[in-house]
């Protein structure tokens, strides 16, 4: 059963070794990624089944016990984070075989893409501060790669401004880790939540904290320091900016919401405070950035800050309710975010741009598509019964009871203002009459590969209906999940044996 | 380069060098030494075989592809690391067996070394490739 937990983490590298192995064909290569995305989704599956059933399960790797040795842990919140980063990946990857150029496939594309998942669910399980930073850093070398992979000149450019700040906030983690390493004398995750417990030295926690919240604060695209993202993740092609959106900044929302569960918890009033402040403006920039921009992916690229408001509200608000609408909406928001992303791939392949004054017609010439679009951008800004509008219902009810009208009033806002920008996209890329100027039909043996990119995105959609729908037992979930966060012992005594 | 006296010296150095990296490897276990300096080491053979007989040479001395040579060596790591869940310990636990061989007496195999042996591979294939891309673009 424990080596239940190790399976997230190998089953990608054995994927991406074997990919290494065979770097000169191509189709031993895409038979790995659609093998290694299968075996990661049943692994996922069934470590969120056992995490769900038989409670936190932590494993001391090399058998040196914990606070000595780096202990994997998975709690609810991060068996979930597994499983959703796998059904992701595998939709991502099945995408690709008919999105993915080959240049970029022979360049091991997709070795790179199951080592950037490895990446993600290493962070999604350590139970160790440091360990947490070096697989922070295996993802970020993979996704370096990934976003500089091509080398289209924007695509350089991106991939400038994303290396630099996120090596900014990799510095800042390590210094924060050094101080911390100093207060406490343990990275331990467990082992840190017993002795900034005891409050031994309030100010340089407080200081502690904040640090950490800016270094994840970068990696998670958190107001003021956000505008790495949308510089950056329209420039790869589609089904990277997928994968990154829908997974690398909800590492850092991760992140923050677990040292903040979990280590800093002891001022609340102070930290979740700011927290809160950072979510509202977080949103509030977000959503209006992307009211300003005129093209498919960069309207979404700015959304994607917008969303990471409400999930980091939901920490601020720091209640039991908060926190399970927090974790549904992360859920909510890989879905939905993923799929716009992967629909803008396929509108890119059908018309050759993404500029929403060139494009038209979408509708008429592809209403499969297009109905999706609309859900998963209706579920975005938070529409009944599709899952975002759940999702925002929790947190609005976690604002009234905590009393925070501010932040609910700002939230609601935000919402009517992201339903404004799916509609522009919606009227402008697919409702609207094409230009006429720009009638291009679509290639003729492209129709085959769009056939079969659909079915990613009709899934995904189909997810965020079912996430809406569904919504009891998804919810009922969360609550579990957000139980688990609040009351640390379980997570303690997993990890220490205590 | 065509150096007469780097070229003959490489015939004689390169064997040495990674007769040495395998020295550095083995002796890695339990002393100063070890997969990654003992890779270094052997990478630096190879490359010192581009410098006097240029790439292509260096890579059929090679044999092998640099990313097959990563490929194996993280294959082997993972390797060494689930023996420990096969036998019921924790993940990455070292496991080890007492060997008689003919002429040395006890050896003491372990699961560590087989990890070294990985990272040995990874190294080599790592900073070959490398190498050899930054020479091929000159």
């Amino acid at each position: 059963m424990k080596a239940l937990l190790v399976m997230p983490i190998v089953i990608p590298l054995v994927g991406g070794a074997l990919g290494l192995v065979a770097w000169r064909s191509r189709a031993a290569q895409r038979a790995l990624a659609a093998c290694g995305a299968a075996a990661l989704l049943l692994a996922a599956a069934a470590l969120l089944w056992t995490v769900d059933r038989h409670g936190v399960l932590a494993v001391q790797v090399g058998d040196w016990p914990a606070p000595f040795g780096i202990t994997l842990v998975a709690d609810l919140f991060a068996a979930i984070m597994v499983f959703i980063a796998a059904v992701l990946g595998a939709c991502v990857l099945f995408y690709s075989f008919w999105a993915m150029d080959s240049g970029r496939e022979s360049y091991g594309y997709y070795p790179l893409t199951l080592v950037l998942l490895m990446g993600v669910n290493g962070a999604f399980l350590t139970g160790d501060v440091f360990n947490l930073y070096v697989w922070f850093e295996v993802m970020l070398m993979a996704s370096f790669v990934l976003l500089a992979l091509g080398g289209d000149r924007p695509q350089l450019e991106g991939a400038i401004k994303y290396v630099t700040l996120n090596l900014v906030s990799s510095a800042l983690f390590l210094a924060a880790t050094g101080i911390l390493y100093g207060v406490a004398g343990t990275l331990n995750m467990a082992d840190l939540a017993g002795k900034l417990g005891e409050n031994v030295a309030p100010r340089l926690t407080t200081t502690l904290a904040m640090l950490y919240l800016a270094a994840f604060g970068i990696k998670a695209g958190l107001f003021p320091l956000f505008f790495w993202l949308p510089a950056s993740y329209h420039t790869p092609p589609p089904a990277v900016s997928a994968i990154f959106a829908g997974l690398l900044t909800k590492v850092g929302v991760y992140a923050i919401i677990r040292v903040f569960t979990l280590m800093f918890t002891l001022e609340t009033a102070l930290t979740h405070g700011v927290i809160l402040v950072l979510a509202a403006f977080t949103m509030v920039t977000g959503v209006l950035g992307a009211a300003a921009q005129n093209d498919f992916r960069r309207i979404l690229a700015f959304h994607i800050v917008s969303q990471i408001g409400y999930i980091i509200m939901g920490l601020g608000l720091y209640s039991r309710i908060a926190l399970a609408g927090a974790i549904f909406f992360i859920v909510h928001n890989i879905i939905a975010k993923s799929n716009l992303f992967l629909v803008s791939g396929v509108v890119h392949r059908l018309r050759g741009t993404g500029d929403l004054k060139q494009l038209g017609g979408l509708y008429e010439q592809q209403p499969a598509l297009s109905i999706c679009f609309m859900v998963s951008a209706m579920a975005l800004a938070g529409i009944p019964p599709l899952s975002g509008f759940f999702g925002k219902l929790v947190l609005v009810i976690a604002g009234i009871q905590a009393g925070a009208y501010v932040i609910v009033a700002v939230s609601l806002l935000v919402s009517i203002l992201t339903l404004f920008s799916m509609t522009k996209i919606w009227a402008g890329g697919f409702w609207k009459p094409a230009p006429e100027e720009r009638d291009v039909p679509p290639p003729g043996d492209a129709t085959h590969a769009i056939r079969r990119m659909m079915i990613p995105v009709a899934l995904l959609a189909g997810l965020n209906v079912l996430f809406g729908v569904g919504f009891e037992p998804c919810y009922a979930m969360a609550l579990r999940a957000a139980d688990q966060l609040l009351d640390k012992q379980a997570y303690i005594a997993a990890v220490l044996g205590t | 380069m065509t150096s007469l006296i780097l070229r003959t010296a490489t015939l004689y150095m390169q064997p040495i060098l990674l007769m040495f990296s395998v020295f550095l490897l083995l002796r890695g276990h339990n002393e100063p030494g070890g997969g990654f300096t003992g890779g270094l080491v052997g990478a630096a053979a190879f490359s010192l075989y581009a410098f006097a007989y240029g790439v292509l040479e260096s890579r059929r001395k090679l044999r092998a592809d640099p990313h097959t040579l990563i490929g194996c060596g993280l294959l082997v790591a993972v390797g060494s690391a689930t023996i420990a869940p096969l036998m019921g310990r924790p993940f990455m636990t070292g496991a080890w067996w007492e060997m008689h061989l003919p002429g040395f007496g006890a050896v003491h195999l372990g699961t560590p070394m087989f990890f070294d042996i990985g990272v040995y591979l990874v190294v080599i294939g790592v900073t070959l490739l490398i190498i050899y891309s930054m020479a091929e673009e000159e």
